[in-house]
């Protein structure tokens, strides 16, 4: 092997040599300062910049002299006490003060211990950054752009979400009706949907459901799901014939390679004097509990029941119910059951029982209202959408 | 969330001893305090907190309309007071915070018992017959950079990721975090602060007041702690033989003797 050849040691030996030159002429600034900012060497590069000279600024002025107010707050705000904390900073974007305006910089500093008794030195480099600055610039201009597009289309989500939801609850001799529903992200339409509406014979239909998926797909789902259930309800009274019907919809859109399913409790009610009687059938859905007047809280018997759309010949299951004033029937999705509360544990089925009994009894505004806080109080545990509704008999006195 | 989770509030220090809540300024966050901690927390009872969105803490309940004035910080100084049950409290508030200080011990007079206000400034842009230090065009530089250098600041104030091997103890998290801020919320807290007026506000200060300040100071120079101390009734005044705005960095002995003096604890 080879070793250098004496031009390339001569070079080398020679730039040794000139090491001054290179702190004066180099590709970038360079500045010392004493501890309380005094500068004490600077190089020529810099002082170009800034359009002053050493006379000037060695021994009189400070680093921050070189800077705009914004990048003087700055620094003082930020960079000093970085500094003397953690000995160094690195990359912080400053603007210095130059006879034809403002150049915007990179600026990296070191503080260097003083040798013995001597006082310690902070060092700087400083990089033109005016090609960075500009392309920050369009990078801005394009996180602007993105911000106000992606607002487009949480507007666009919340209108289709508000379609899929009746506007307000129909209101319902003699009965009590409360309904809440909380959005899993505002930049999708989620998968719960719920109804109450007229039936002939002074009856009235209800149901809660998830479709599944989320977005587009989901909002078209649900949008079927509600239109099905609704006309299927007019024509059948047995709440099982309706689910039925319903999954022969789905089943079709399955058959057409596109799987689409729910879960979903769907009920008649009437009123029988003071209170409600209702039949329900259910689809795979949680089932509801009922807060009774006595404090007492029932799981609707309702296990059992399979996925709607989603299965051949599916079984459905089907509860006979009578609610006395005082009750309240709460049907709700597993958003709400599926939480995660303190980073950790899923809030299970037996949480809301435990919840429910602190609450009942309690009449349906209350009992929706103390859930939706505890969907509140989720927050980012809180990472599917989730729908409350809850019916009740009239309580005497009530409003309505 | 909580005051004290929200807050990231932390109660250190001797027990029996007095009182300080230590406030940070628009900047860094609680770690401002780093250097006179240990200092002060051999006989006094020590509560630190953050201002929310500083330095990474839980920006939650933060929002544009309450933070564009100095009120609402007092108000998050108030509710910790209140929530800790803070009594006999010295609040000691560093640059901006000072005057924030000011105006949460006039909502909290039951509780604040005494002020010691660092670097403080009552008004940062000139005035008729005042030197704040800047001038309006100065501070419009300083917000118009906030929104044209939102990168710069940004970057300065996202942590960087990085391991310090020469000095463990300051350990991998803390590399400039504790400078960190949303740009957004920064913007609306250089707003307020570089805006604010509560010159007003130093004639209501009716507890013993302390007064320090640096000799040299970019942002808060001496003839605004002198007009501070002027127009707060009995307060005193101690220059500290120190440069720049954060004296319990570049001095912290110092800035500890004179805050451990004021409050009458021995060092």
């Amino acid at each position: 092997m080879r070793g250098p050849g004496a031009e390339l040691v001569e070079a080398v030996l020679d730039e040794q040599a000139r090491s001054a030159e290179l702190y004066e002429a180099a590709p970038c600034g360079l500045l010392s300062t004493l501890p309380d900012g005094t500068i004490v060497r600077i190089n020529a590069t810099l002082l170009g910049w800034v359009g002053r000279t050493g006379a000037e600024l060695v021994g009189r002025g400070r680093f921050t002299d070189l800077l705009t107010v914004g990048g003087r707050i700055h620094y003082e705000t930020h960079i000093a006490p970085l500094l003397a904390m953690q000995g160094s900073v690195g990359g912080f974007a400053l603007e210095l003060r130059t006879a034809h305006g403002r150049l915007p910089v990179l600026v990296s500093a070191v503080v260097s211990a003083g040798d013995g008794a001597g006082p310690s030195r902070v060092r700087f480099v400083v990089f033109e950054a005016r090609d960075r600055r500009s392309y920050e610039g369009e990078l801005l201009q394009a996180r602007r752009e993105a911000d106000r597009e992606r607002e487009r289309i949480q507007r666009l989500a919340t209108v289709l979400q508000r379609t899929l939801l009746p506007p307000r609850l129909p209101e319902v001799a003699g009965v009590e009706t409360a309904a809440y529903y909380h959005p899993a992200s505002a930049d999708e339409v989620g998968g719960d949907f719920y109804d109450v509406f007229a039936l002939p014979g002074d009856r009235w239909g209800f149901f809660l459901g998830d479709v599944c998926g989320k977005g587009p797909g989901a909002a078209a789902l649900t949008s079927l799901t509600r239109y099905t259930l609704r006309s299927a309800a007019a024509h059948d009274p047995d709440p099982v014939a309706v689910l039925t019907n319903l999954d022969a919809v789905l089943a079709q859109e399955h058959d057409r390679g596109n799987p689409k399913f729910c879960t979903v409790v769907y009920g008649v009610l009437r009123t029988a004097g003071e209170a409600v009687e209702m039949v329900l059938a259910s689809g795979g859905h949680p089932p509801p509990l009922v807060l009774r007047a006595d404090g007492a809280v029932d799981v609707v018997d309702l296990v059992g029941g399979q996925l709607v759309g989603a299965v051949p010949e599916p079984r459905f299951t089907r509860a006979d119910l009578r609610l006395v004033p005082g009750d309240t029937l709460l049907l709700y999705t597993d958003g709400l059951i599926e939480a995660r509360v303190d980073g950790g544990a899923r809030y299970e089925e037996d949480d809301l029982l435990r919840f429910a009994g602190a609450l009942a009894p309690a009449p349906p505004a209350t009992v929706v209202e103390a859930i939706a806080a505890l969907l509140e109080d989720f927050g980012d545990g809180l990472d599917d959408d989730a729908a409350l509704l809850a019916i009740g008999p009239r309580r005497r006195g009530a409003p309505g | 969330m909580d005051v004290a989770n929200r807050h990231r509030v932390r109660v250190t220090g001797h027990e029996d001893g007095p009182l300080l809540l230590l406030a940070h300024g628009f900047g860094c966050d609680q770690h401002m305090w780093r250097l006179v901690e240990p200092i002060l927390a051999r006989t006094c009872r020590l509560v630190l907190f953050d201002f929310p969105g500083a330095g990474g803490s839980p920006a939650s309940g933060w929002s544009a309309e309450r933070y564009s004035r100095l009120d609402g910080y007092a108000e998050d100084m108030a509710a910790i007071c209140r929530e800790l049950d803070l009594r006999d409290v010295v609040v000691v508030g560093h640059s901006v915070a000072a005057m924030i200080g000011v105006l949460a011990a006039g909502l909290e007079p039951d509780r604040v018992s005494g002020l010691v206000l660092v670097t403080p400034s009552p008004r940062y842009i000139d005035d008729e017959g005042y030197r704040g230090g800047f001038s309006r065009a100065d501070i419009d530089e300083l917000l118009e950079s906030l929104e044209s250098n939102y990168l710069g600041w940004s970057a300065a104030m996202a942590p960087v990721i990085m391991g310090n091997p020469e000095r463990p103890e300051l350990g991998q998290e803390l590399t400039n975090s504790f400078c960190r801020m949303d740009p957004r919320i920064a913007q609306v807290f250089a707003r307020a602060t570089f805006l604010s007026d509560s010159r007003d506000d130093l004639a209501t200060v009716a507890v013993p007041t302390l007064v320090l300040q640096c000799a040299q100071d970019a942002i808060a120079p001496p003839e605004v702690g002198a007009y501070v101390h002027e127009h707060i009734p009995g307060s005193r005044l101690v220059t500290l033989d120190a440069t720049g705005h954060c004296p319990q960095l570049s001095a912290p002995e110092q800035t500890a003797a004179a805050i451990l003096s004021f409050v009458g604890a021995r060092p």
